[in-house]
């Protein structure tokens, strides 16, 4: 399904597969850029571009140490995106909470109306 | 594990366009289908315990409407409507979905998703998995803002990380 090609927000930067694949690369921490495409096993200039992306979105910051570039990530950035499902969650958790309370009284009128029969 | 109740439902997002919503219950299918399709019971389950669920229409034929509305406990109005696609009675449903209090100048009808609930029974207890696939891309980041839709895929296990980043 063709996507738009926004990377305005968190979420638009996230979408992207390889773009995650860094993401839970530098969950385990920092790392050079040389690092993450021997990783990948992409071109530098691909990684370069993905790297801009996440970081033009604060989803991962970079430091200069000596002649390396180190990526991090940043989970408040990503904090937006980790809200929303969990209030989603949220909802239909409490939706289900009171079906099981509906369902719990349909299975005592069967049981009732087979007993009446 | 297997508790009566109080299960937590399983949020996911296999796809860049897709929600997956998952629960099971400890009932037959025939029961949770009642309950998912019969207004008055709906009515008591989809308020999610922010409100009152005030309209609940189901039309349930291919091509029927449906629509809900809910004044939550802060007064304000939520209301969803769509039409039914396909009806598999006691298995599944797939009818569109249209959220209609979206910001000013985005057309609900193009942000209609598409969701498809399936009720498969093993033992007695029903698991109930919901598909949202959304129609439309445009505008993405005006409905994120409205917080009803999202558009990314994912993997729980990065948000798990992100998390525990956050601590």
């Amino acid at each position: 399904m063709a996507r738009a090609a926004t990377t305005t927000d968190a979420f638009n930067a996230v979408a992207e597969p390889r773009r995650r694949e860094i993401l839970d690369l530098l969950a385990g921490g920092e790392r050079p850029v040389n690092d993450l495409v021997h990783a990948l096993g992409l071109a530098q200039p691909q990684v370069s571009k993905h790297l801009r992306v996440l970081r033009d979105v604060g989803a991962v910051d970079v430091r200069s140490a000596g002649r390396q570039r180190l990526y991090r990530l940043n989970g408040r950035a990503l904090k937006p995106i980790h809200d929303w499902v969990s209030e989603y969650e949220r909802t239909w958790s409490e939706r289900f909470d009171e079906l099981d309370a509906v369902l719990e009284e349909l299975k005592e009128k069967e049981v009732r109306n087979a007993r009446d029969e | 594990m297997h508790a009566t109740s109080s299960g937590t439902a399983s949020v996911t997002l296999p796809a860049d366009d897709q929600i997956l919503i998952t629960r099971e219950f400890d009932a037959p299918r025939r029961l949770v289908w009642e309950a998912w399709t019969t207004p008055e019971l709906v009515k008591r389950w989809w308020n999610a315990r922010r409100g009152e669920v005030t309209v609940a229409e189901i039309d349930l034929r291919v091509d029927g409407r449906w629509r809900y509305v809910m004044i939550a406990d802060d007064g304000t109005e939520v209301a969803f409507h769509g039409e039914f696609r396909e009806i598999v009675p006691t298995e599944r449903i797939v009818s569109t979905e249209v959220f209609e209090g979206l910001p000013e100048g985005l057309d609900p009808e193009e942000h209609a998703s598409l969701n498809t609930a399936t009720f498969t029974e093993a033992d007695g207890r029903t698991t109930l998995a919901i598909l949202v696939q959304h129609v439309s891309n445009a505008d993405r980041d005006a409905v994120i803002a409205s917080g009803m839709e999202v558009g990314l895929q994912d993997a729980l296990d990065l948000l798990e990380e992100v998390a525990a980043s956050l601590r």
